[in-house]
């Protein structure tokens, strides 16, 4: 009984979760698309050709799967952030609390629209990548998958922690300006680690997004700066923890209950 | 079986305010139940803490034998809330306001939409179906959240000033409508800060200011143990003039040429009134009494309560 409750209530939030980013596409889905096909136009069409290689690719086909990550990564915990700030905002968060909703019923159905939302985006970033690339290769379609939505998964609990604690709409943009951009940026979107110089390239491991790009590039193009088990295990202990730390929020009630 | 019960309960918000300083309250199954109080007596604390969205101090609550510690999911099974403010999402559609909250509750989506079809028909809500939240009328947003908190049809409603906001003929057909769900068998609580909204719908009442229960009683006897009354009397004469009549033993105030409003004490009764008026040749028109006779008694037991109780901070 209770488990078959916790699946419609689960499946509610997530319709309104897709409702809402979807009612908002302008918003939404079509940014992404504009900054990747200019981030094609000038780093990979440009710049790219003056680069030539990059860990043996052409710079516009090893940039591909950084780019998708980066527009996975800033919408998977940009859409859990402002919907659920916007839920506390408009206090419409407290259909749920007087419900018998369970936390982890709450986070999953969160982070399930942060997924779609962050998927949807991928393909369509993929799509434009087309326009640039001449042949997609995809060497490990399961890493690839089981990358995209771990990192997904990963930046909808972040963007929910940031939401329990933000208490103004600046708050859920001051992560994403001053942490996620500069994180993704030196995570090895643009480049191969192996290129910075000695006690840089040892800095840049502790970078967690650089786990994610490489481990996503191994699923497109089969290479990777990195072991991509010891990536897989990195995400999914950043899940656990970011999944822990959501949970103990929600449960205390904090920035939602007085 | 007891719809709510409330033992000791106690809230001291972050910053130390004391907002609840040890509620006992019951309130029985097929109830219908005023929580009355000035600003910042505590009610909406009381409504939150019974309804999971303000975490009490300390202190116990059951609804309907279930637990508040122990047993959360089934207590919340058995409420509906509708809230003080309104806090649904503006940018929803007014189905899909009532549709998610049901969802919420596990009711299986299909019902849902029976349901929502069942409860915006009778609160008047059907044509706005599908319109954004943020384009209804303050009244229609009421209603909307009276329809969201049945959805899930709980035995416990619980209204947080319902009609604050809302005009005369609207207001009434909302208490016809709750009187009308009452009968049906569901429990109802009510605050409000409009008395003749708590005299014309409950049948128990308790007062509470400054976080404490003040007096817990039913309405009739609340009524009943108020000492004095306000009569409105409509005079006239014959000669038409300003009619000036002389009661002695009794307060009186002239309100216009021929209205008078005169405190009777209940041991003094009415007779001596109208022998003095006849005596001085003045016909009675029309008496009424004057309406929030519950309104002076409340500010009477506050002032009262208030008065047993050293200052505050003192
Ligand atoms: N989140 C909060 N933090 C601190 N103090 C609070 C909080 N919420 C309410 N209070 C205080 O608790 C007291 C009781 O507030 P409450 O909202 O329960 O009053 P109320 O009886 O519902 O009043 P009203 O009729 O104005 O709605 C008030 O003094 C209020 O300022
Ligand atoms: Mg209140």
């Amino acid at each position: 009984m209770a488990s078959s409750y916790s699946a419609i209530a689960l499946k509610t939030i997530w319709i309104k979760e897709c409702t809402r980013f979807l009612r908002i596409w302008v918003q939404t889905l079509v940014p992404p698309a504009i900054t990747m096909t200019l981030y094609f136009i000038i780093f990979g069409s440009i710049v790219g050709e003056r680069i030539g290689d990059m860990s043996g690719r052409p710079y516009m086909e090893f940039i591909v799967p950084g780019l998708i990550m980066m527009s996975v990564i800033t919408n998977s915990y940009s859409n859990v952030a402002s919907s659920f700030f916007s839920a506390k905002f408009q206090r419409n968060i407290e259909e749920m609390l007087v419900a018998p909703v369970s936390t982890p019923v709450i986070i999953a159905g969160y982070v399930g629209g942060g997924l779609a939302r962050a998927l949807i985006v991928a393909v369509i970033v993929t799509l434009v990548s087309f326009a640039f690339v001449e042949n997609v290769s995809i060497n490990h379609a399961g890493i690839l998958v089981l990358t995209v939505i771990l990192t997904s998964t990963l930046f909808s609990l972040a963007g929910l922690i940031n939401a329990v604690y933000a208490k103004t709409f600046d708050d859920i943009s001051i992560v994403p300006t001053f942490v996620l951009t500069p994180l993704t940026y030196l995570g090895g979107v643009f480049f191969s680690v192996s290129l910075l110089p000695g006690i840089w390239e040892t800095v840049a491991r502790f970078n967690p997004i650089l786990y994610m790009v490489n481990a996503f590039r191994y699923g497109f193009l089969g290479v990777s700066d990195v072991d991509v088990g010891v990536a897989l295990g990195v995400i999914i202990v950043f899940n656990l923890a970011f999944f822990a730390t959501a949970y103990t929020l929600l449960q205390r009630g904090v920035g939602i209950r007085s | 079986m007891k719809a709510l019960s409330i033992k000791n309960l106690r809230k001291t918000y972050k910053g130390g305010f004391e907002a609840l300083k040890g509620i006992d309250l019951e309130v029985a199954e097929g109830d219908f139940f005023a929580l009355l109080g000035p600003n910042g007596a505590g009610k909406s604390t009381t409504i939150g803490i019974i309804s999971s969205l303000v975490n009490k101090t300390s202190g116990e609550v059951s609804v309907f034998g279930y637990d508040l510690d122990t047993q959360l999911v089934e207590l919340k099974r058995q409420i509906g809330l509708v809230p003080q403010e309104f806090n649904f999402n503006q940018f929803e559609t007014v189905r899909q306001i009532v549709v998610n909250q049901a969802g919420y509750y596990g009711v299986p989506r299909e019902v849902a939409h029976e349901r929502a079809e069942h409860y915006l028909k009778q609160l008047g809500l059907w044509d706005k179906r599908d319109a954004a939240a943020r384009m209804l009328s303050g009244g229609m947003k009421r209603r909307l959240m009276i329809a969201r908190a049945l959805l899930h049809e709980p035995r416990l409603l619980i209204l947080d000033e319902p009609t604050a906001g809302v005009d005369i003929e609207l207001r009434r057909s909302m208490w016809d409508y709750l009187i009308e769900i009452n009968k049906q068998g569901i429990t109802i609580i009510l605050t409000t800060h409009y008395l003749e909204e708590a005299e014309t719908l409950c049948r128990n009442i308790a007062i509470i200011d400054q976080g404490a229960i003040v007096e817990n009683t039913s309405v009739k006897r609340l009524l009943t143990t108020l000492n004095r009354e306000t009569f409105v009397l409509d005079m006239s004469r014959n000669d038409e003039q300003r009619i000036e009549p002389q009661l002695e033993g009794f307060t009186m105030r002239q309100t216009d040429d021929h209205t008078i409003e005169v405190d009777v004490e209940k041991s003094q009764g009415l007779n001596k009134v109208f022998e003095q008026l006849s005596a001085q040749d003045i016909k009675v028109i029309s008496m009424r009494n004057k309406a929030n006779r519950l309104e002076e008694l409340f500010v009477d037991l506050v002032e009262r309560g208030r008065a047993n109780k050293p200052a505050a901070g003192a």
